[in-house]
C-alpha cells in the first residue's frame, strides 16, 4: 500500500534530522535542498540512501540531481 | 645551539582518555592512582584472549551533535573533542589562518570505519555506503576536519609512526613554527581501534596482557609481574606557539616545547633494538636538540607500555641518555595504550608534570623488574623541588621509530 504525502514527509523530516540536524519540522514539502535547507550534495547521497532503506525506493544518481525539493522527493517515492 | 632561534611554547592542552573526558578529570585521576582499565562486553569478546581495554571514558557520542558524529570516524571524533578542548583552553587565540597549522596523525587510522564500511558494501552494496566513508577511514581525516574548523592554511599534516605518531606529530609542529611556517599549530595524536580485529591481531603478536581476572591490574609497567599492553582509546592535543606570538597576546604558557629527538632502531619491525640505542639516542637528539644537558632533565614520563621486553630496555636507555637521577613514571599503567593516541596525552602529562611540579606515581608496580638504575616514582605521587625543571616524553612505535619530545619549565 503506497504511503501517505503526511507519512513520507514524516519520515523524510526524521532522515533529515539525523543527517543534518535541521528540525523535523522544518522540512516542509515547498523546501528546496540547496536554497532553503543549506543541504549539500554529499548530504543529498545520504539522504539518499537513508530514503532507500526507510521507503524501500532506490533513487538512482541521474534522478537525484533532479530533486530539487523535499515535494520532489516525496512525489518521487510515491511514483 | 642557535640563541637566536624561534621558541615554541605550550599554550593549550585538550584531551580525553579511559580516565576523563578532559585533561583536569585525565589529570586527577592520574594523581589519584585510578585505572581506565575495565572489561569489555561487545560481542567479539569471546572470540579473542584479552576481555578489557582502556574504553574512552566520556563516549564521543555524549559530547557531539548526531550529525557531526555520523560523517565522522571514532578517531576523529576524539581528535575533534581534544582539539577544541585545546584551542578554548590556549583562550581561542586569534591567529591569520595562513600562520595556522595542524599537525594531528593515528597510528591506524579509521579502521572502526573500514570494517562496518566492509560489513555493509559486502551485504548492501556499494550504494549503501556513506558518501563520508573515505574521509572516515583514511588516517588524516582528523588533520582535515580540525583545519576546517579552525581555519588553518598553513598546512594540515597527519604523521603515521604507529606508537610514536602523537608525538612526532607534536615534533613536526614545533618544526613547523621554528621553521617560520606557522606561528599556532594544533599538535597531537589520536586513536580508536577498540576492535575484535585489533585485539587479535596484537594477541596474534603476542603484545597482549591476558590478566583478565584483573583488569585494572594489568598495565603494569616496570613489573616483574606485567605481561604485556593494554590497549586504550583516545586522543591528546595541544596548541603550540611561537613564544613571541604568545607573549604578545598575554597567553597562558604551559611550558617551553623546547626540543625533539629522533632515530630509527633499523633493527626489528615490531621488536625494540636490545642495548636501546635507538631510545638512548632519541633522548640524546632532543636534549641536544634542546639546547639543555642530560643533568638538566628531572623526569621522564616513559613508554613503556608493559610488555616484558620493552620496559627494561627503556630505563637502561634512560639510565645511559640522562643518568640515574631521572624521575620516571610510566602513566599508560592507569590509561593504557592509546597506540597513536599516546604521544599526545603522555607529551600533556609530561607538560602538566612540570606546570604543577608533580609526577604521577607508576600504578601496579608492586615488585619492579631486577638492574633497573632510574628513580621510578612509586605509591605516591613525587613533588618537583627546584625552580627550573626539564622533562622528556619518549614514544617508540612499531617500525622502529623513536621520538623523544623535552619541554622545560618556564
Amino acid at each position: 500500500m503506497a504511503l501517505t504525502e503526511q507519512e513520507i514527509l514524516a519520515g523524510l523530516g526524521k532522515i533529515i534530522n539525523e543527517i543534518t540536524g535541521i528540525p523535523a519540522a522544518e522540512v516542509t514539502p515547498e523546501k528546496n535542498f540547496v536554497d532553503d535547507l543549506d543541504i549539500d550534495s554529499l548530504s543529498m547521497v545520504e539522504i539518499a540512501v537513508a530514503a532507500q532503506d526507510e521507503f524501500g525506493v532506490e533513487i538512482p544518481d541521474d534522478q537525484l540531481k533532479h530533486l530539487k525539493t523535499v515535494k520532489d522527493v516525496i512525489n518521487f517515492i510515491q511514483a | 645551539m642557535s640563541t637566536n632561534r624561534v621558541r615554541v611554547v605550550v599554550t593549550g592542552l585538550g584531551a580525553t582518555t579511559p580516565l576523563g573526558g578532559d585533561v583536569a578529570s585525565t589529570w586527577s585521576a592520574l594523581l589519584d592512582g585510578r585505572s581506565g582499565i575495565r572489561p569489555i562486553t561487545e560481542d567479539w569478546v569471546d572470540t579473542v584472549p584479552v576481555k578489557f581495554a582502556g574504553v574512552a571514558a566520556v563516549d564521543p557520542s555524549e559530547v557531539l551533535p548526531r550529525p557531526e558524529a555520523r560523517r565522522l570516524d571514532r578517531a576523529e571524533q576524539f581528535a575533534l573533542i581534544a582539539a577544541r578542548q585545546a584551542w578554548q583552553d590556549a583562550g581561542a587565540p586569534e591567529v591569520d589562518g595562513e600562520r595556522l597549522g595542524v599537525v594531528v596523525g593515528s597510528g591506524i587510522g579509521g579502521i572502526g570505519t573500514i570494517l562496518s564500511a566492509y560489513d555493509l558494501y559486502r551485504e548492501k552494496g556499494w550504494n549503501r555506503l556513506s558518501p563520508f566513508t573515505v574521509p572516515m577511514l583514511m588516517p588524516n581525516g582528523s588533520a582535515g576536519w580540525i583545519s576546517i574548523e579552525l581555519g588553518a592554511k598553513a598546512g594540515a599534516h597527519a604523521t603515521v609512526s604507529a606508537c610514536a605518531t602523537g608525538a612526532e606529530s607534536i615534533g613536526y609542529g614545533i618544526d613547523m613554527i621554528r621553521s617560520g611556517r606557522a606561528d599556532v599549530v594544533v599538535a597531537g595524536g589520536t586513536e580508536a581501534a577498540i576492535h575484535g580485529l585489533n585485539v587479535a591481531s596484537f594477541a596474534a603478536a603476542r603484545a597482549m596482557s591476558t590478566r583478565n581476572d584483573e583488569p585494572e591490574r594489568a598495565s603494569r609497567p616496570f613489573d616483574k609481574g606485567r605481561d604485556g599492553f593494554v590497549l586504550g582509546e583516545g586522543a591528546g592535543i595541544v596548541v603550540l606557539e611561537s613564544e613571541e606570538h604568545a607573549r604578545a597576546r598575554g597567553a597562558r604558557i604551559y611550558a617551553e616545547a623546547a626540543g625533539v629527538g629522533y632515530s630509527s632502531d633499523a633493527y626489528h619491525i615490531t621488536g625494540i633494538d636490545p642495548e636501546g640505542l635507538g631510545g638512548r639516542q632519541a633522548m640524546l637528539r632532543a636534549i641536544k636538540d634542546a639546547g639543555i644537558a642530560p643533568a638538566d632533565v628531572t623526569h621522564v614520563n616513559a613508554h613503556a607500555t608493559s610488555t616484558p621486553l620493552g620496559d627494561e630496555i627503556e630505563a637502561r636507555a634512560i639510565k645511559d641518555a640522562i643518568g640515574s637521577h631521572a624521575i620516571v613514571t610510566a602513566t599508560k599503567s592507569m590509561t593504557g595504550h592509546l597506540l597513536g593516541g599516546a604521544g599526545g596525552i603522555e607529551s600533556i602529562f609530561t607538560i602538566l608534570a612540570l606546570h604543577e611540579r608533580i609526577v604521577p606515581a607508576i600504578a601496579n608496580l608492586d615488585d619492579p623488574a631486577d638492574g633497573i638504575e632510574v628513580d621510578l616514582v612509586r605509591g605516591e605521587p613525587r613533588k618537583l623541588d627546584g625552580d627550573r625543571f626539564a622533562a622528556i616524553n619518549n614514544s617508540f612505535g612499531f617500525g622502529g621509530h623513536n621520538v623523544a619530545v623535552a619541554f622545560t619549565s618556564v
